[in-house]
Formats: structure tokens, sequence, C-alpha cells
């Protein structure tokens, strides 16, 4: 038995330690919002956060998480008012929308780590996240207006 | 699709779009048999139902049906947009339905960048059509004219006495009305457009995709579904040999080990055939499969190694079976020329890549099945699935789920096709999910494609002799087992191509498929409009002329083409040369645009080069120029792009934009990365990092122009993508005086 704690709320594990961790969280707990793209940790669909820190959950067994807290795209925020999730509806970033959740979570963790990121930062932090549907440009825009807008929200 | 029925009138309820079943995902869904009597008990009371499209309650809520699927191309946004304009809805008070698939919608096979160029009138009509009853009602009431009311915000407004009426208070009285005929319509003037062309639309999907709360068809849940995996044949046709089940279900979590009917070619949409394994989870359906162990039979295909067949292709090229275009005496004007200028082109075999692979989940019950799947085609889903089960068209459901990525994988519903065949010989809800290896191992391939160019220059420098000779295998061996010649691909850039020449002749070899060809955004235009759009850039070069100039001269004199006149049998995408015709004037203008918002003739920074080239397709221009520059290393880097778009009026210009960013990224792909080869039959590649494709550091910064347009709509989702590689390749010549005529770029070890 394990103990997986999902955005705040504990749930009992009690199947294959070696399943990765994306599968735990999409067909047994049924946090959908974590996407499949590879398997192999290549496209960043699945990235979660794991005390904070950005996990690709299709390469991460279940078993390697113990008593960390995971965040996934639903526990960010209650309505999306996250100034990330702000910044990608203002500035209409999805297309498909697939690989958005996998983004909006890498774009956190690196917001988390410096807070103005400049253009090759935010290269170098979503380099592992494919978008098929190339809105590359937009998420760059977006991370950048998301760091303003927390910046308003310290500053007021 | 010109006549709408008052549906509501004729009680026509029978699988009904707008329904909760088509909302809701993920909670016990009431059997579909239930839903037309649940509704038959309220009709003409509290909705009003004046065409399949539109529907209003007495809370005052605009539903709109989306008849066309949603991958990423922003039609749940474009289409409420059209319809919410000429009913003079409140974009507050619209809810956006998803269609299932049913032909009363007319086509819903979302490919070809037709939605809205196809449906732009008909749901036009369905708007106005709604919004003239609902006049027609409060004018009865107030005892007016009709033609002193206006629809504005949802509601109905007499100007002179300032009285108002909401639609849902006029449910009633409306659904007694009679349509309105056709020719009675009154739609509005292109001025008092409030959605339809304009830029601050947000996506209806948006707050959802930022919060995770959507549903693509890898996300259905159903009550006591299960999941399942599938061994395919590594080889089309290679039938099942042996395997392993016990194996399978010693894996903890398996529950059943099927198999499935091996493919008898013609491929269509039918499944491969192979061993599924059904678990309680993915993980353990994954894990199953790799305990199956399968061994496969001997298959004719297995011939296919790319390195040989690529060089056969080049001998089929000197061997054309089918002449496509014919005008003057290519082969005199040739042997006259001054000057003759030969290249060739190689594209290799490609696959979609969607974020999302294929998966569909399906519930047979009760003689009919109810499926959730992220297609591109409902209804060719519905008798694809009939024609595999035996259980009738119409008792089968299907629910269109967001769709993460299309690319055109998902207009072939073999994978709805597995869902089915499985849930019914197991009777238990099931969802196949294909993992990222099955979908680029056992895909419907982007043709592989081998063309031979050649231009007759005369005494005066004049292009007088066009020569254009393909082999690529094609999309018609899928539908017809052996078809080795090209079809309606040569429409797709090759026979249309623009250029004022006296002499031409475009020409097809045979090649033989080995694997299922299928179609990806904008198709051969990818093949031939890289080859074009480079050969003429290299003649600009042998004539020591700006690459730009050149473009415009061979464009010549301004003209609508026909190409019936020169012995060729052109498709235009499905429409009238009257409506779509190929306007050289059209094309010019995009190039001078383009070349506008790139400064084309600047003075450039050393190693930076730009690149132009311009495309129709879907019955739209693009032009293009790209600027790359070439580092310390020899690696080029895409700085900018710029694209100049006519598509006719424009709709959705934030989305026309996100399309063209896209494209560019999607044509970047290919230009820099993608490819796949065979071995022995087998494609080599694998997942993202054999296949790759274009990632953060390698986007450009791409600036869009819509240039404005009275003409009716035309294609979005794939015009932007086929000017894209020729212009990164002129632009690397200019840039590095090096020609690259063969793709992925990735081999010449430039990025």
């Amino acid at each position: 038995m394990i103990t997986l704690t999902v955005n705040g709320k504990e749930h009992q594990f009690n199947d294959d330690g070696d399943m990765p961790l994306l599968w735990a969280l999409r067909d047994i707990l049924k946090y959908t919002g974590t996407k499949y793209g590879c398997g192999k940790g290549l496209c960043g669909a699945c990235t979660v956060h794991v005390d904070g820190q950005p996990v690709r959950s299709c390469i991460t067994p279940v078993s390697a998480i113990s008593s960390q807290n995971i965040t996934t795209i639903e526990g960010l925020s209650e309505q999306g008012e996250h100034v990330v999730q702000q910044a990608w509806q203002t500035l209409n970033v999805p297309q498909c929308g697939y690989c958005q959740s996998g983004q909006i979570m890498s774009a956190v963790a690196l917001l988390e780590r410096k807070a103005k990121p400049n253009d090759k930062d935010i290269e170098l932090a979503m380099s592992g996240n494919i978008c098929r549907c190339g809105t590359y440009q937009r998420i760059k825009q977006a991370i950048h207006l998301a760091a303003d807008l927390a910046t308003e929200v310290k500053g007021s | 699709m010109n006549q709408i029925e008052n549906v509501s009138r004729r009680g026509f309820l029978k699988k009904l779009g707008i329904s909760s079943t088509a909302l809701v995902l993920g909670v016990q869904l009431p059997s579909m048999l239930t839903i037309p009597k649940a509704l038959a008990g309220v009709v003409g009371t509290d909705k009003f139902i004046p065409n399949v499209y539109v529907q209003i309650g007495l809370d005052n809520i605009v539903s709109i049906v989306v008849h066309r699927s949603e991958m990423g191309q922003g039609i749940r946004t474009s289409i409420p947009m059209i319809v919410a304009d000429e009913l003079g809805a409140d974009w507050q008070k619209i809810a956006v339905v998803q269609g299932l698939g049913d032909k009363k919608y007319g086509s819903q096979n979302t490919d070809g960048s037709r939605s809205v160029r196809r449906f732009y009138q008909p749901l036009r009509e369905a708007g106005a059509s709604a919004r003239m009853m609902l006049q027609q009602a409060a004018a009865n009431q107030w005892q007016v004219d009709v033609s002193e009311t206006s629809a504005i915000n949802n509601t109905i407004v007499h100007e002179k006495t300032g009285r108002e009426l909401s639609f849902g208070s006029l449910v009633a009285a409306a659904s007694e009305l009679t349509l309105p005929e056709q020719s009675t319509l009154i739609l509005k003037a292109k001025k008092d457009f409030n959605f339809i062309g304009k830029s601050d639309v947000a996506l209806v999907d948006g707050k959802k995709i930022a919060t995770g709360k959507t549903t693509y068809g890898f996300d259905v849940e159903l009550p006591n579904m299960q999941y399942a995996v599938i061994a395919r044949p590594p080889v089309l046709g290679a039938k099942v040999k042996s395997f392993n089940a016990d194996a399978a279900k010693a894996i903890a979590g398996v529950l059943a080990v099927v198999q499935l009917p091996d493919l008898e070619e013609p491929a269509v949409f039918k499944p491969l055939g192979g061993v599924a394994v059904i678990a309680k989870n993915t993980w353990a359906a994954i894990k199953g499969r790799e305990a199956l162990a399968m061994q496969w039979h001997e298959s004719e295909h297995q011939s296919y190694n790319s390195d040989e067949y690529k060089k056969a292709l080049a001998t089929s090229c000197d061997n054309p079976a089918k002449i496509l275009r014919s005008k003057g005496n290519v082969n005199k004007a040739l042997s006259e020329a001054k000057q003759v200028l030969k290249a060739s082109y190689y594209v290799p075999e490609l696959i979609h890549v969607p974020m999302e692979p294929p998966a569909a989940a399906a519930h047979f019950h009760d003689g009919l099945f109810d499926i959730w799947a992220c297609t591109q085609t409902p209804q060719s889903a519905q008798s694809s699935v009939a024609q595999s089960t035996g259980v009738a068209a119409e008792n089968v459901n299907i629910n269109v789920t967001l769709l993460g990525g299309g690319f055109g994988r998902k207009s072939k519903p073999d994978f709805i096709v597995e869902a089915a065949i499985l849930s019914k010989q197991l009777n238990v809800p099931i969802k196949v999910m294909w993992t990222r290896e099955d979908e680029i191992q056992n895909g419907y391939y982007h043709a592989v494609s081998y063309q031979k160019l050649a231009a007759g220059l005369d005494q005066q420098g004049h292009v007088n002799a066009w020569q254009h000779h393909v082999a690529e295998p094609p999309i018609g061996s899928t539908f017809s087992k052996g078809a080795d010649l090209i079809g309606s691909e040569a429409d797709l850039g090759l026979i249309d191509m623009p250029f004022d020449i006296a002499n031409v002749s475009c020409a097809a070899g045979k090649a033989p498929a080995h694997t299922r060809i299928g179609w990806m955004r904008s198709v051969t235009n990818i093949n031939h409009a890289f080859a074009i759009g480079s050969f003429v850039d290299e003649i600009a070069d042998a004539k020591g002329l700006d690459s730009k100039d050149n473009l415009l001269a061979l464009l010549g004199p301004d003209r609508k083409i026909d190409f019936s006149l020169e012995n060729a049998k052109y498709g235009n995408y499905g429409e009238t040369l009257d409506k779509f015709p190929v306007d050289t004037a059209r094309m010019k203008a995009a190039i001078e645009k383009v070349s506008k918002m790139a400064k084309w003739g600047r003075k450039l920074p050393k190693g930076h080069g730009l690149g132009i080239s311009m495309h129709r397709s879907f019955v739209s221009y693009v032009a293009c120029i790209v600027e790359v520059s070439e580092n310390s290393d020899g690696k080029i880097k895409v700085e900018d792009v710029w694209l100049a778009v006519d598509c006719g009026l424009a709709v959705n210009p934030e989305r026309i934009r996100s399309q063209m960013e896209g494209a560019a990224i999607f044509a970047l792909s290919y230009t820099f990365y993608s490819e796949l080869t065979a071995k022995n039959g087998v494609i080599e590649q694998n997942n993202f990092d054999s296949y790759q494709i274009a990632r953060f550091a390698d986007a450009p910064t791409t600036h869009v122009e819509i240039i404005d347009s009275d003409a009716p709509p035309g294609g979005v989702g794939e015009p932007g993508v086929p000017p894209i590689a020729p212009a990164i390749c002129n632009a690397i010549f200019n840039a590095t005086g090096k020609r690259y005529r063969e793709l992925p770029l990735k081999q010449y070890g430039i990025v």
C-alpha cells in the first residue's frame, strides 16, 4: 500500500508499484488532466510537480514517490486563476490543447525557480515539452506575461 | 446542405445532437435509446429548434451545434461566431454543443481545410433563419411590421418604441412559425458583423484547457471500462503466427487476450489485425502486450527497404506512366533550349504524430454502440464500425471528443473499429489506446516522393519549357490493393503549377505502396511545393535574378488559369473555378505583401539569408519569407517567418494567425528533422527520439498578416504549410550558397 498525496488529497494506491505515476493518476485516481504523449520522458505532456519539481510522470514509478506532494494541472488553482493559467487564456495559447497541461506545469516550475526568466531561460526550461500544433511562440509570450502578472500581484 | 429543416415541427429528434449525453463524459450515461423519448415530451414547449445547428431554450441560452471536429484549428470557436453573428446572439449566453456523428449535419469529415469554406453559408443561413423567426414572433406579439425589429444580444428589439423581448420568451411562439424560404433569408452586411472578422473572441475551450478539465479521446472513462492495447503486425499484412496468451494473462491486472481478424488488403479503415490485451488499467495492458512474444508470418511488404525504394522512385520518374498536364511540346522546347536546368528533390515518408495518439472507447449494449473517440470523421466511423461488426450504422452512436491534434491521422477510423469489435466480443466498455510506438509504426503515412524537374531557357533567358516528373506511392493503394499511380494527389500543387510557361509537362511514374498511405496536413502539396518552390529559386540563380523578381516574372500577367485548357483534370479542392479561381493577381499581391512585411531586399547581417516562396492550396494563397542565420559551427537557425495570407473573407482572424504560426512549426519539423525509413517492411523509428519534430529552441518568430478580402472564405488549416520548406531552403542558399534538395536537412549536419 502506497499513499499518494495528489493536490493535497491523500489516496491509497494498492496496485503495481512499478506502474508509472502517469497511469496511476489517470486510470486509478482519475486525474485525466495529465496526458500521455510518449511514455519515454521525451515529450513532457505528462509533466506534474513532485514537491514542486517538474517530473515526467510517464517514467516515474509510483514506488519512487514516498510521502511527497504531487501537484497536477487540476491542483494548480481552483478556477484557473494561477497567473500562468491566466496568461495562457489571455493570449489564446492553445491550439488542440493536449500538451498544454504539461507546458503549463513546466512553465509554473520555471517561474517558481526564476521570477523573471529571459528567452534563453524559457527555451531551456521548456525544451522537454513538445507541441505538435506549434504554439511555442505564444508559450514564450505567455510566460513573460505571467511573470509580469505575478509581479503586479505581489506589488499590489 | 442548402435546405434547413425545422426539426422541432417535424418531431425529428432521433439521436438529436443536442442532448446531455453529448456534453457529459465520465459519468453514467443514459442509453441513447432513452433520449428521444425524454426529449419528445418537451418538443415545442421549452425549446425552439429551427434547424440542426441551433436550439434556444426558455432560459434564453442559445445552444449552437459544432458538427465539425476540434483539433486545434479553433472550429469550436469559429462556428459559433458565424451562427451567433447572424442570430444576434449574446456571446455570454451561448452553449457550444458538440454534434454527434449524423448525416443530418452534412459532411462532418473534418479535413481538407473545409469547415468554414463549406459551411460558412449554411451556418449563416441557419443563424439568419432562426433570427428571422424570432423577429416574426416578436412582431406578431407587438402587432408591428417585422422590418421594424432587430436582434441584438439575445433580444428582439422594436426600435421605434424601445420594446424588447428576450429570445427565451419567444421560444414557444417562434416554434409555431413556418421556416422562411431560403431565398427570403436576409443576411447581415459585412459592416454589421459583431463576431465574424473580429480578433477579440476568446477560445471557447481556453479555460478548460488551462485547468485540465477537457476530455480528449484518451480521457474518456466509462463505468466498468477496461483498457486495451493491441500488438499489431510490424509489416503491413503480416498475419499472426503465434503468441503466448498465458504469459500475458499472468501479468497482474490483465483480464483478456483477444486475437483480432487478420487484415485483408486493401486496408481501407479496417483494423490491422493482431492481438489485443485487455486489462484493468493501461499499464497492465502494456505489460501484458510485452509478454505476448508475438510471432508473425511473412508478408509481401517485407521487401520494402527505404534506400532501394528511393532508387526505384528515381528510376520511375524517368519512365512516367501517365501524363497529367501537357501544354505545347516540352521535349522539343527542351531540346532547343539554350540552357537546360535539371534538379531532383526528395521528401521521405512522414507521419502525423499528433500529441494525442489515436484512442477510442466503445460500449456495445442492447444491440447498439455508444462510442467516444477523437475522430475527424464520425460518419465514416459509423459506417466503418457497421461494416466490421454487422450493427446497422444508425445504431452506432459516435460522440466526438476533443482531438489532441489530428493532422489527417484521425480521419481514418481504424482505431474506433478496434474498440467496437472488442466491446462487442467482450460485452464490456473498452477503451483502445495507441501508444506512441503504435502511432509511428502502424500509421497511414505521408507518401515518400522523388521528383525530377527540368526547365529550358531560350536565347533571351526566358523559361519556355517546364517538365515535372514525380513518383510517390498513392493514397489510392489504401483503398485499392496494388494501386501504384497517384490520382488526385496531382491536383495538390503539381498540375496546378501557375507559372506562365509556353511548354509544360507534368507526369507521374509508378510507385507501389508497402505501407498504408494516408493524407497528412496539406498532403502532397508538401512534396510538390518543396520541389517547385526550390526549383524556381534555382532558375532565379541561373538567370542572375532576384528571387522575388523572378517569381513575379514567372507568374506573368494577371489572369485566372483554367488548367483544362492544358489537358489537365484539375479538381480545385472540390470547388468551381468560378467561385474559387486560380488567380495570379492574388498570388502576386500576396508576394508583394509579404515582401513589405519582411522588408525584402534589405541589407542583412553576415551569415543571414532571406528566402521566398508562394503557394496556393485549398483555394487560399500564402506567400512566405524566411530569414535564416548560419552560426560559426555551420548550424542553421530559422530566425523569422513572415506569412501573407489571402484566404478570402477572414472569419476568425485570431485563429487564422495561430494556424499560420503552427504551420510554420509543422513545416519546420519535416524540413529539419522528420524522416521515416523502412527496413524489411518495418518502420525503423518509434518515438520522439528517433522521429524528431521541432522543439522550443527551433521556433522562429512568425509574423502573419491577413489580406483583406471579400472573396468567399478559403482553407486555413493547411495552406500555411507548403511554402515554408522551400522558403527555408531558398534562405539557406542565399545565406550560404548551398542548395539542399533532400529533406530532412539534419542529414547534412546543419541543424
